[in-house]
C-alpha cells in the first residue's frame, strides 16, 4: 500500500495538472453518458475504499481511480489492475454519500480498456471471454469445460485438479456440455449485438 | 401459486443440491415452479463486464418466454437474479432500450411481470408463518451465520429487496424453522465470485475474512442463497484453512436445504450429501437426522 502511495506521489510530481484539468471536462461528460455516474460529485472521502473487499490487492484504490478521472488522467485508470480486480460487489456504490457509483465506472473502464487493448490482468479477461464463448456455442455454461480451458490457457493445467474427483463423485460436474436443443436464438443474440457495434464477446 | 422458474447453469452442476432442495421444498410449500423451457445462460458477470447490450439481452430472452406464459419469475441464483433485475429495470426505464433489446432477442418483452429471488418468494409469497406451520423438525440449537453476499441486495435500487447493509430475510427464515441466526459483520461481504478460481492470491483472502467472521460470531455453520458463494465457501474452505494453519469446520448450506430438513425431508433428497465440508456428519452429530413424524419424501 505504502509502495503504491509512493508510486502515485512520484507519478503525480511528474505531470503538469493544468492541461489535465482542461481535459477533465470532456472525460467527465463522457463517463456520465457511458457509465451513468458523475465523478465530479466525489469529494474524496474514501468510504468506497474503506468498504472495498479487494482494495488490498489493487494498484489504485477505488477513491484514487475516481481522483484520476477527476484530473483527466483516464489513461492511467484504463491501464490499472484495479478495474480488473474489482469484483463488482457494489459495496462502494451502495455506500457513497455523493451517489457516485465507482462499480459502474470500473465496468465502463474495463469495457473501454478491452476495446483499446489495455488489459492489465489477462486472467480475468480470459475467463470472461471463455465464459461467453461457451454461452454462444451451447446456450449454457459448462462449468467443467470452462475451468479446464481456463487453467490450460492460463498455463496452470493442474490448478484445482484436486477438486475434480470430489466434484465428479458428488454428481456436481458432468463431462458433457450443457446445452439447449436449438441454440440458434442465442447465437442470433450474439450476432445482432456485434452488428449493432458491440464487440459481443 | 404458480411461478416461472429459472434454475440457471450452476443449479445443474456445482449447485445441483440447490435445485434438488428447491424443488422438494416448493412442493411442500405449495409452490408450482414452471421451469422456463429451453432457458439460456444469463451471461452472469462475464457479459456485463464485457458488453452492456449483451448483458441485457441474454436474460431478456428468458424473461420474454416467461412473459408469454404470463408469470412472475423466481430465480434461486443470486448472480442470475441480479442480471435479470438489471434487464427488467432497463426495459422499464427506457422505451429505446426496450426496442433495442426486443430487436436483439427477436421477441417481445415489456417487463410486465416481476423477477423475484427465491428468498423473496419464501418470505413474501409463501410467508414466514406458513413455513413455521409446516415445520416438523425444528432445528433448535443450530447456530447459523446467514450469508447474503452481494448480488441479492445490491444495487438496492435495482434489486428492491431487503436492506443492502443489514439484510434480514435469511435470518427470519432461520428463526421460523427453529434455528438461531447469529449477528455478524460479514453477511454482505463479497466472497470474491470468480476470484478464488481466477486470481486465487486475491480470492482466497476474501474468503478467509468470512470464515473468521462466522467463527468469531459463534456460528456452527453458514447458510446462503447463492450457488457461487456456496461453492467458494464450501470447496475452498480446507485450502484456506491450511494456508492459515487452522480448520474452520463450518458446513455451508443453502437456505432451502435447512428449510427442507426442518419440514421433514430426507437429507439425501435435498442433496445435503453433496457438500465438501461434511454437512451430513455435522447434522447427525447435532441430532437433526433422527427420524421424524410425517416424513415428506413420499409426497
Amino acid at each position: 500500500m505504502l509502495k503504491n502511495l509512493e508510486e502515485v506521489r512520484v507519478f503525480m510530481e511528474r505531470i503538469n495538472l493544468t492541461p489535465g484539468l482542461a481535459q477533465a471536462k470532456p472525460i467527465r461528460d463522457s463517463l456520465k453518458e457511458h457509465c451513468g455516474t458523475d465523478v465530479g460529485r466525489c469529494y474524496q472521502c474514501g468510504k468506497c475504499t474503506a468498504g472495498c473487499p479487494v482494495a488490498f490487492a489493487m494498484d489504485y484504490t477505488p477513491r484514487e481511480i475516481v481522483r484520476l478521472l477527476q484530473l483527466g488522467l483516464k489513461e492511467e485508470a484504463l491501464k490499472s489492475k484495479t478495474i480488473w480486480l474489482c469484483a463488482t460487489c457494489d459495496t462502494c456504490s451502495t455506500r457513497c454519500p455523493r451517489e457516485v457509483e465507482p462499480a459502474k465506472l470500473m465496468e465502463g473502464l474495463r469495457q473501454e480498456a478491452k476495446a483499446k487493448g489495455l488489459v492489465a490482468d489477462k486472467r480475468l479477461d480470459l475467463f470472461n471471454d471463455l465464459f461467453l464463448q461457451l454461452v454462444e456455442k451451447y446456450g449454457r455454461v459448462h462449468e467443467m469445460g470452462l475451468i479446464l480451458k481456463f487453467n490450460l490457457l492460463s498455463a496452470q493445467p493442474l490448478k484445482d485438479a484436486g477438486h475434480g474427483p470430489g466434484m465428479f463423485l458428488k454428481g456436481k460436474i458432468n463431462p458433457l456440455p450443457h446445452t439447449i436443443k436449438d441454440n440458434g436464438e442465442v447465437k442470433q443474440i450474439f450476432a445482432r449485438v456485434r452488428a449493432l457495434g458491440g464487440e459481443g464477446k | 401459486m404458480k411461478l416461472a422458474y429459472y434454475p440457471g447453469c450452476s443449479l445443474s452442476t456445482t449447485g445441483i443440491e440447490y435445485n434438488m432442495s428447491t424443488l422438494a421444498v416448493a412442493r411442500t410449500l405449495g409452490l408450482d415452479l414452471w421451469e422456463i423451457p429451453e432457458w439460456n445462460c444469463c451471461g452472469a458477470s462475464s457479459a456485463h463486464l464485457t458488453n452492456h447490450l449483451l448483458a441485457l439481452a441474454l436474460p431478456a430472452r428468458n424473461l420474454a418466454i416467461a412473459e408469454e406464459a404470463g408469470l412472475d419469475v423466481a430465480v434461486p441464483c443470486a448472480a442470475c437474479f441480479a442480471r435479470f433485475k438489471a434487464t427488467e429495470a432497463a426495459v422499464k426505464d427506457s422505451a429505446e432500450t426496450r426496442a433495442t433489446i426486443e430487436e436483439v432477442i427477436g421477441r417481445k418483452y415489456e417487463a410486465k411481470y416481476t423477477v423475484k429471488s427465491l428468498l423473496d418468494v419464501f418470505v413474501n409469497t409463501v410467508g414466514l408463518s406458513q413455513i413455521k406451520t409446516l415445520v416438523n423438525r425444528p432445528l433448535e440449537g443450530l447456530k447459523v451465520a446467514p450469508y447474503y453476499g452481494c448480488l441479492l441486495v445490491r444495487p438496492h435500487k435495482i434489486t428492491q429487496f431487503d436492506d443492502p447493509e443489514d439484510p434480514v430475510t435469511i435470518d427470519q427464515i432461520m428463526s421460523a424453522i427453529g434455528a438461531e441466526p447469529v449477528y455478524w459483520g460479514y453477511k454482505t461481504e463479497c466472497c470474491g465470485a470468480a476470484h478464488p478460481t481466477v486470481v486465487p492470491e486475491v480470492g482466497l483472502k476474501m474468503l478467509k475474512s468470512i470464515y473468521q467472521g462466522a467463527r468469531d460470531a459463534g456460528a456452527d455453520c453458514i447458510v446462503t442463497a447463492c450457488p457461487l458463494c456456496l461453492t467458494n465457501l464450501d470447496m475452498r474452505q480446507k485450502e484456506v484453512g491450511e494456508q492459515n494453519n487452522t480448520q474452520y469446520n463450518l458446513p455451508v448450506f443453502y437456505f432451502t436445504e435447512l428449510v427442507g430438513l426442518a419440514l421433514g425431508h430426507d437429507p439425501h433428497t435435498l442433496g445435503i450429501d453433496k457438500h465438501f465440508v461434511d454437512a451430513l456428519a455435522f447434522l447427525k452429530n447435532k441430532g437433526f437426522l433422527n427420524p421424524v413424524q410425517n416424513r415428506r419424501d413420499s409426497e
